[in-house]
């Protein structure tokens, strides 16, 4: 999953709930997995598909929306700790998500997992919810060097945070692993401090 | 400034990262076999070893059936992740209690009561319930599975350092008022998200009257507010708890242990990043009607109106109108249990309930204890006959009917009132409906057969 980023250009899939926990992203049931492979299948199952698996009236299901970056109301990721959701946000082929407020595990879930959260002001969100009903083939561009998102239909842009470190990391397609593994001997002499 | 967080925060950090996160070093870490495998899977691909096997302790929790632990589990598909766990402890020279083994249960439960987790430590676990520990007087956390990874290769992980907030809960519970109806009741005014960002002190005297049963389960909570954390400062109940705890310190070691704790308390000149106050009297019991924790109202209430699309989906989905009383609604199943209601004092509050009372008919009940110790427990404490005798039986160890990843789910559109930590959509199987409440909430509608305020039966 390790990938560059540098600027993401594409069409979105709108998701306009609040309060979208883990359990809904991926359901509890689909985590006895012991590898991170096929979880994008399951994304939002049960807002996605009936018992049966016939498909529901859901936006996953509707082929008018499509695109790299997934757009949610506020505090995306809430509840429980899964990385599988962010396995089955990338899994399913998103590279962003957008939304004004993410769960703090689940934001550093999606980081850890080379998935941009990208957090708008309310009001960039809601007009970027009023383009894409307006017109599905909506382009919002996320440039990761510059830190800015842009809504293309009407043109308005913001910055957003991400700090230097994980910044360099998604650019690079470097890991927290890979860091850690490098500054062992500061481990040991802050042990043998103790 | 000066607050307790920031004492033991700044006493692990390694380093802190130009323009980057803090590299935290971490004390304990606990493992179950959903959040662990891949983790392990990274090791192996990367030719790590554990950097600190000695401070990691692995058991399953989640997949667990709660009945015939003695034979294998039946559902390929728990089993799998169960055994993975078991191999990849022995692989890598962890401490691994397997299930049906005495110190086995939910890992919540267990840490605190093998006196795993103790007063100044940093904890985690990949699980966002692993706040628990907080009420040990630790700073406890749930990460994922790539942090889950880190600690297994370097006993650290990259962290940006959280705001502080102190909650404070004066004055006195009333009558029927547990911790569990404390933390839904703050839940209910700062909403889910309301402590996104912050790592929680609860503090003021409802906070320090409460068990150590009941920190735990106060402590538990603090995720479904948003919270990374919450702790509580330790204090005579902590130490007394703690010793002679099969991990605990022992004899010196125990005397210099707690000269150190001591010391961990937030500073009369400590400076929160916010402070939040309630007052005890304003609590009653609680329960949620909604689809996420923050959902819940005092028990006698009525439903509130929705205010957006978010709610309406909400009430649409348990099938409740805005305006309805909770009480006399026809419930279904009832489950005692889970990291957060899965202790004895849990079951004693249960049982005083249900004692002299017969469970209600067509209410199907899960009692399930959190770990082996606490069943040993309620066995010495005669609960067990008088659940028996009430028509109650008590299962295995285990998460339950938490998250249905085992045996014990809900039944779509069957209504539940449960001790455990979420209401989403389907947490307890697909299309189930579950209202939060305490153990006496629950006790109460296992026995009339409807939500009952068990202020009535006490």
């Amino acid at each position: 999953m390790k990938q560059k980023f540098h600027i993401i250009k594409s069409t979105c899939v709108p998701l306009p709930l609040e309060n979208i926990d883990t359990d809904q992203i991926i359901p509890a049931r689909f985590l006895k997995a012991t590898d991170k492979k096929g979880f994008g299948d399951n994304l939002f199952r049960d807002w996605r598909y009936n018992a049966d698996g016939t498909p529901k009236d859901f936006v996953l299901n509707n082929p008018a929306y499509s695109g790299e970056i997934l757009v949610a109301g506020k505090n995306f990721g809430c509840g429980s700790s899964r990385e599988h959701a962010a396995w089955a946000i990338a899994g399913y082929g998103f590279r962003v998500v957008v939304s004004s407020f993410f769960a703090d595990i689940h934001k550093q879930n999606e980081l850890n997992n080379f998935v941009l959260p990208v957090v708008v002001s309310e009001g960039f969100l809601s007009r970027l919810f009023e383009s894409i009903a307006a017109d599905p083939r909506t382009l919002v561009t996320v440039n990761v060097p510059e830190q800015t998102i842009t809504n293309e239909s009407t043109g308005e842009s913001e910055t957003f945070e991400i700090n230097g470190y994980k910044k360099y990391c998604l650019m690079n397609a470097l890991d927290d692993i890979d860091y850690l593994l490098e500054n062992q001997d500061r481990i040991l002499a802050w042990e043998k401090g103790q | 400034m000066n607050t307790l967080f920031d004492k033991i925060w700044d006493k692990h950090v390694v380093q802190i990262i130009d323009d980057g996160p803090t590299q935290l070093y971490i004390d304990r870490l606990y493992c179950h076999e959903v959040t662990s495998p891949q983790a392990f899977e990274g090791m192996r691909t990367r030719g790590l070893k554990c950097f600190r096997p000695e401070k990691i302790f692995c058991m399953p929790d989640h997949n667990t059936p709660t009945h015939d632990q003695d034979k294998p589990i039946a559902d390929p598909a728990s089993r799998k992740p169960v055994e993975t766990l078991a191999k990849n402890a022995e692989e890598f020279g962890l401490t691994h209690f397997g299930m049906n083994t005495p110190n086995n249960g939910v890992i919540h439960v267990v840490g605190p009561e093998l006196g795993l987790s103790l007063p100044g430590m940093t904890i985690v676990c990949g699980d966002s319930h692993t706040s628990t520990h907080g009420a040990m007087g630790a700073v406890a956390f749930g990460i994922g599975t790539s942090e889950v990874e880190m600690v297994l290769a370097s006993q650290c992980i990259l962290q940006a350092k959280p705001r502080s907030m102190r909650i404070r809960v004066n004055g006195t519970l009333g009558k029927g008022v547990t911790a569990k109806d404390v933390a839904l009741y703050i839940m209910s005014k700062i909403t889910t998200s309301g402590a996104t960002g912050y790592f929680i002190e609860y503090a003021g005297s409802a906070v320090e009257a409460l068990s150590m049963e009941g920190r735990l389960t106060l402590c538990n909570l603090s995720i479904e507010m948003g919270a990374r954390g919450g702790f509580i400062a330790p204090d005579e109940k902590t130490f007394e708890y703690i010793k002679g705890r099969p991990y605990a310190p022992q004899g010196e070691d125990w005397e210099k242990a707690v000269a150190y704790w001591r010391t961990l308390k937030s500073g009369d000149d400590a400076v929160f990043d916010k402070e939040v106050e309630f007052d005890a009297a304003d609590i009653t019991p609680m329960i949620t009607y909604g689809t996420n924790p923050g959902m819940g109202i005092g028990i006698d209430k009525s439903i509130p109106q929705a205010q957006n699309a978010s709610d309406e989906k909400a009430l649409a989905y348990m099938q409740f109108t805005s305006g309805e009383k909770m009480t006399g609604k026809k419930v279904d199943y009832v489950f005692l249990g889970a990291c957060t209601n899965g202790r004895i004092e849990d079951f004693r509050a249960f049982a005083s309930i249900a004692k002299g009372r017969k469970k209600a008919e067509d209410v199907v009940a899960w009692l399930v204890p959190g770990s082996w110790h606490v069943t040993k427990q309620i066995k010495e404490e005669g609960l067990d006959r008088i659940l028996e005798e009430a028509g109650f039986e008590i299962r295995q160890p285990g998460c339950s009917a938490c998250l249905a990843m085992n045996d014990d789910k809900v039944p779509a559109g069957k209504l539940c009132v449960s001790t455990s930590n979420r209401n989403f959509e389907g947490r307890q199987g697909p299309g189930s409906r579950t209202c939060l409440a305490s153990p006496l909430t629950a006790a109460a509608a296992a026995v009339t057969g409807v939500i009952t305020d068990p202020r009535t039966l006490l």
